[in-house]
């Protein structure tokens, strides 16, 4: 379109085809996308409130002493607000976790993927499903038909490296970022 | 509200006023002189009855926020303060924790009214959806409010809720996260929940008043089903509705009184009295009672993949979000699912039925749900073998099937019998044939 035609437009705006765009529209369309943006952004800083403060960031590391666990024994400590599984895995647990086929699971990870060490097992403890603490910890809690562990909610069953077996949850259980301080201290977060 | 004039006040300060905010007018309009179908039954109680607990939840909830401290490490022990040392705070609280499961009773009865006598049709669609609404914030405030007290329900009940959002997909760990304002339900939770519970009751007040505001623009419906026609089919509000409303108000408000007074915690949970421990999950969650249909929908999906493979579309979590959600939201389209022109089930053979096998399938639901998830039915102390997980997955497959398949082919193929002329007649030759409802003529279609 020639500069004759685009004058022609603006004089007779009555005269274009309804079809067309005209000047109009476009400020409209700007108006329209700068109101959008400037609606974004003062909403943000509402929505973004929400989110986890700075002091509940904070809290991100903990460090946990280890020294006392015996092979078989587990420990439960407190991470982020959530509960973290240690466990101290048996040879045999050891084995039973590095036998299973991967595709046998649900989830499919190899033990060797979920562990630092192979003794050492540390899971944090919220089931996938809707977040219960599945229990196992304890020696007289139930332990599901793998041995690791049973979420009493909804009932999913988790073997000896955390991963689901059985019922609804998704996925294995979440392994925490963490690290070997010493032999007896490890650094969770 | 309707277009109807002014009224004539003889008091000169109620005049006065008229003038200038036709208030006065509006009432005697909409509550004094409003023309009201006269074949209600007591089905129709149960609007104001709703109201009524709106009320009772808002005058109670307002004086325990003065004693209540929405913080984690004090909201249990203020609860037990209100419970102990507060005056009348027991009275007060057990009104409110039993009000909520009263004002449920009278909401679901209030619903089923509406799918039974087919209120729900053209031209009150809207007062449908809005109803709608206002049952879907009505949840979220009963699901917030009892996250308050801090105890092992509301913690490990909050925690599963608001992990249903993990199911989303890509966003969803951090939508929970934003939900929680941490890495689980803490004490930023408990703070932003207290604000919701009591914000959102105010926001039902809005919304119940575009419902009432609706149902004045269209007039209640009733149970023939068939509109108004001359004066002769409606009676004004008052004396005739205040009086029957009155009185179900009343009766209702016997029923809820025995459970203050005398049963206060059956509706509850003991674990509710054990302070929240993010640590250790109680050995069974359940939800409260007016939500057991809905947590039996959530836990009744299975993964949903390709037969024959082990391709998984859609995890069973999140198959159950979406089934749980989805059971309320095919309520908004109902009007729009159900073209059948005749609105009661007195006229619809084969929907009436429906509606009662409808009504036993949300029964077993919610007995689904407050069985724990592994468990089977035991009839007379003996175990049948039959998991209620089975159970529950038929009666979530009719309440899907019930709206998405039968309704609309019913609307289709059901016969249709004439219906009677006007609501006065239908009234009259009820009255003439013995007080038995005369059978409709069957017509072909």
């Amino acid at each position: 379109m020639d500069d004759d035609q685009l004058i022609q437009k603006e004089l007779l705006p009555n005269e274009q085809s309804p079809t067309e765009p005209t000047r109009r529209d476009f400020l409209y369309l700007t108006a329209a996308a700068f109101g959008a943006v400037g609606v974004g952004s003062v909403a943000w800083p509402f929505i973004h409130s929400l989110n986890p403060a700075a002091d509940t960031l904070a809290l991100s590391t903990t460090e946990v002493n280890i020294g006392a666990v015996e092979p078989g024994q587990a420990i439960t400590i407190t991470w982020r607000g959530k509960p973290v599984f240690i466990r101290r895995r048996t040879p045999k647990e050891i084995d039973e976790a590095a036998q299973v086929k991967l595709d046998e699971l649900r989830d499919p990870q190899a033990d060797k993927d979920r562990v630092q060490k192979p003794e050492w097992l540390i899971l944090v403890g919220v089931c996938t499903h809707l977040g219960c603490v599945p229990l196992g910890q304890k020696s007289s809690d139930p332990r599901g038909d793998y041995d690791g562990w049973f979420c009493p909610c909804h009932g999913s069953h988790y073997d000896t490296s955390g991963r689901v077996r059985k019922g609804p949850a998704p996925k294995n259980l979440a392994v925490p970022t963490y690290k070997f301080l010493s032999e007896s201290k490890v650094l969770i977060g | 509200m309707g277009q109807k004039g002014r009224a004539e006040f003889k008091n000169p300060v109620i005049a006065w006023v008229d003038e200038r905010l036709p208030l006065f007018s509006m009432m005697k309009n909409e509550y004094g002189v409003f023309p009201t179908p006269k074949n209600f039954n007591y089905f129709w109680n149960f609007g104001a009855i709703a109201m009524v607990m709106l009320i009772t939840m808002i005058a109670t909830g307002l004086v325990l926020a003065m004693n209540y401290a929405a913080n984690t490490g004090l909201a249990f022990e203020s609860v037990e303060r209100i419970m102990r040392d507060v005056n009348y705070g027991w009275l007060l609280r057990y009104v409110h924790a039993n009000g909520a499961s009263m004002f449920f009773v009278a909401v679901y009865i209030h619903i089923f009214r509406g799918l039974y006598y087919g209120s729900y049709k053209r031209p009150r669609e809207l007062l449908w959806i809005l109803g709608v609404l206002i049952f879907l914030l009505m949840m979220a405030t009963a699901f917030m409010g009892y996250v308050l007290p801090w105890g092992q329900m509301s913690f490990w009940g909050a925690t599963v809720i608001t992990n249903l959002f993990s199911a989303i997909p890509l966003v969803g760990e951090h939508i929970v996260t934003w939900l929680w304002g941490g890495f689980s339900v803490d004490n930023p939770t408990l703070n932003r929940f207290f604000v919701f519970h009591f914000l959102l009751p105010f926001v039902i007040v809005g919304v119940v008043f575009m419902h009432i505001w609706a149902l004045h623009v269209t007039g209640s419906s009733n149970p023939l089903g068939i509109e108004m026609k001359t004066e002769k089919d409606s009676v004004p509000f008052h004396p005739y509705y205040t009086m029957k409303d009155g009185f179900g108000i009343l009766v209702f408000l016997i029923f809820y009184c025995l459970f203050v007074f005398f049963a206060p915690n059956t509706l509850g949970h003991p674990d509710n009295y054990i302070p929240a421990n993010p640590m250790q999950t109680p050995p069974h969650i359940v939800p409260e009672w007016y939500f057991l249909p809905f947590y039996a929908i959530l836990r009744a999906a299975p993964d949903i993949g390709i037969p024959f493979t082990k391709i998984i579309l859609i995890s069973s979590k999140l198959a159950g979000v979406i089934g749980m959600f989805g059971s309320i939201a095919i309520l908004f389209i109902l009007p729009w699912l159900d073209r059948s022109p005749i609105r009661s089930s007195i006229f619809r053979p084969w929907y009436s039925k429906a509606m009662i096998v409808f009504v036993i399938a949300f029964i077993l639901l919610g007995c689904a749900g407050y069985n724990p998830a592994d468990a089977n039915l035991t009839l007379f102390g003996r175990d049948t073998h039959i998991p209620w997980l089975w159970i529950a997955r038929v009666a979530a497959l009719y309440y899907f099937a019930h709206f998405l398949v039968l309704v609309p082919l019913f609307a289709k193929f059901e016969p249709r019998p004439e219906l009677p002329p006007s609501i006065h007649e239908a009234v009259l030759a009820k009255k003439n044939n013995g007080g038995k409802p005369v059978a409709p003529a069957p017509m072909e279609r």
